[in-house]
């Protein structure tokens, strides 16, 4: 089974939500990435993009397949890492960490409570290989 | 999924391996198992392993088997030498290509046709209708086959081998053991590197398998999936069926006219071929590499000043040459190297420039 840290939030497309005081960093799951294979391209918006919760924010591309970004809540982009397009293997290599996509200033705070903790987002996991 | 997939007999030596297993025309193939980038480079700097028992492979002998695949197949097989081996098609009357393939002389009038598992089928269906005066058996279900490829191949083969294989010439066959399985030695291969493509029983398989990888544990010798096999091949330029290649296509604009030759008499689809090369084909396949990081994959369009003028066959991100490559059918005026177009990737052209190929440069044995 993937990692999955029990400080972060989940959703069903396989993103990672982080608290950092008033703004959250996402990312894509490890088994998301393990899924997808080796990255080879990521597209993020722009910092000031307007995101929408459920709704895709970025494109992921691995050699076989091309993944829509969903943004785990709504609000505005204030950072984007500059280094993914550029070096598209550090979504694999870390994805937790240096492989992280966007930091959103969230718009409606009430949306944080709709996203999956690490057990339900576990135990969507495990399902879903059945 | 109405049919079940089937199983080469290395399918639990795949799953014991930690692959992951997807369909595949049919099959359930493992599509990578360390990673497709890192089996790619394997396959450049060592030797890989791959399984592709899921071809096909389909015999004919007798007195009528040379008439028989001369009238079916686009290459001249009365030019081949015994224990020689010929890249083909099999065309439609239309030009339209059935399926494309290796026709190997095994003796004086004994063949064997090797075809896309994806394709058994079709081809076995039109070679029997079309030739079937010919004595064919369809020996794929029986059939192994491992492709050894890579710097390293030879020395790997060769060690496990009871006969030299260094004198086995490029496209040209022979027969001995292997790690004491009998195994028809094929030095052929679909990834641009020196190897070799083992046919064996498939009762045989799993042990040549196991005999190899551990055979080639000091050689570096890595399996590798369909994902790597797509990537490698890809970089040569070399066609896939039902991606690149299909009954939509003729072999002139695939760039396949090396293996049309219709000073050898009739076969299916000369006219129309002959129609095609005295006008010119209207569109060609080409080598595209992306001006920056961007995937173009089957099926995006291809455009000129925003004008419409082909589409994307195949492409990828290409491990060896570290560029975003693609093949791609382009409307003849725009398809000369050097040409600038665009492929549009989610409503967005991308700058793409038509380039030679092959992308990485051939090694294999000459």
């Amino acid at each position: 089974m993937a990692n999955v840290p029990a400080e972060l939030k989940y959703t069903k497309e396989h993103e990672w939500a982080k608290r950092e005081g008033d703004r959250v960093r996402v990312g894509i799951t490890e088994y998301a990435q393990e899924q997808l294979g080796d990255v080879v391209f990521v597209e993020l918006p722009k910092v000031g993009a307007k995101v929408t919760a459920h709704q895709a924010f970025g494109v992921v591309e691995s050699v076989k397949a091309v993944s829509d970004l969903f943004a785990p809540i709504s609000g505005e982009v204030v950072e984007a890492n500059g280094d993914l397009p550029k070096k598209p293997e550090t979504v694999n290599k870390d994805p937790y960490g240096k492989g992280w996509m966007i930091v959103i200033k969230p718009s409606n705070a009430g949306e944080w409570d709709q996203l999956l903790s690490s057990q339900q987002y576990e135990r969507f996991v495990a399902e879903a290989a059945h | 999924m109405d049919t079940p997939l089937k199983r080469t007999p290395l399918y639990d030596a795949h799953v014991k391996a930690g692959a992951r297993m997807v369909p595949f025309g049919g099959w359930e193939m493992p599509v990578q198992y360390s990673g497709i980038i890192e089996e790619h480079r394997a396959v450049r700097t060592t030797v890989g392993l791959f399984d592709v028992s899921h071809m096909g492979e389909f015999e004919v002998d007798g007195p009528e088997a040379l008439g028989a695949l001369q009238s079916l197949t686009t290459n001249d097989v009365a030019a081949l030498d015994i224990g020689q081996v010929q890249y083909s098609a099999l065309c439609y009357p239309d030009g339209g290509i059935v399926d494309d393939l290796t026709v190997y002389r095994l003796g004086a009038d004994r063949y064997m046709l090797t075809v896309n598992a994806g394709n058994i089928d079709k081809d076995w269906q039109w070679v029997t209708s079309h030739a079937g005066g010919a004595h064919w058996r369809n020996i794929s279900a029986e059939t192994a086959l491992i492709a050894v490829q890579g710097p390293k191949a030879e020395t790997l083969v060769g060690r496990l081998a009871e006969r030299d294989v260094t004198t086995i010439g490029y496209y040209r066959v022979a027969y001995g053991a292997v790690a004491g399985v009998r195994t028809l030695i094929s030095r052929t291969g679909y990834t641009g590197e020196d190897g070799f493509e083992l046919y064996v029983a498939g009762q045989d398989a799993a042990r040549l398998w196991a005999a190899l990888l551990e055979s080639g544990r000091q050689d570096g010798v890595a399996p590798i999936g369909l994902g790597a096999r797509d990537t490698l091949r890809l970089e040569m330029r070399y066609a896939l069926y039902g991606n690149d290649i299909d009954a939509t296509t003729n072999p002139l604009e695939a760039g396949l006219g090396w293996i049309v030759k219709p000073a050898k008499g009739q076969f299916l689809g000369r006219e129309a071929i002959e129609k095609v090369r005295a006008a010119g084909p209207a569109r060609r396949l080409v080598g595209l590499e992306m001006a920056e990081r961007a995937v173009a994959r089957h099926g995006y369009p291809v455009v000129k000043d925003g004008a419409p003028v082909g589409v994307v066959t195949s492409g990828s991100y290409g491990p060896s040459v570290d560029r975003y490559i693609a093949m791609a059918y382009v409307a003849a005026p725009h398809a000369a190297v050097g040409t600038d177009l665009g492929v549009e990737i989610r409503g967005q052209a991308k700058p793409a420039r038509v380039v030679k190929t092959p992308f990485h440069p051939s090694r294999t044995k000459k």
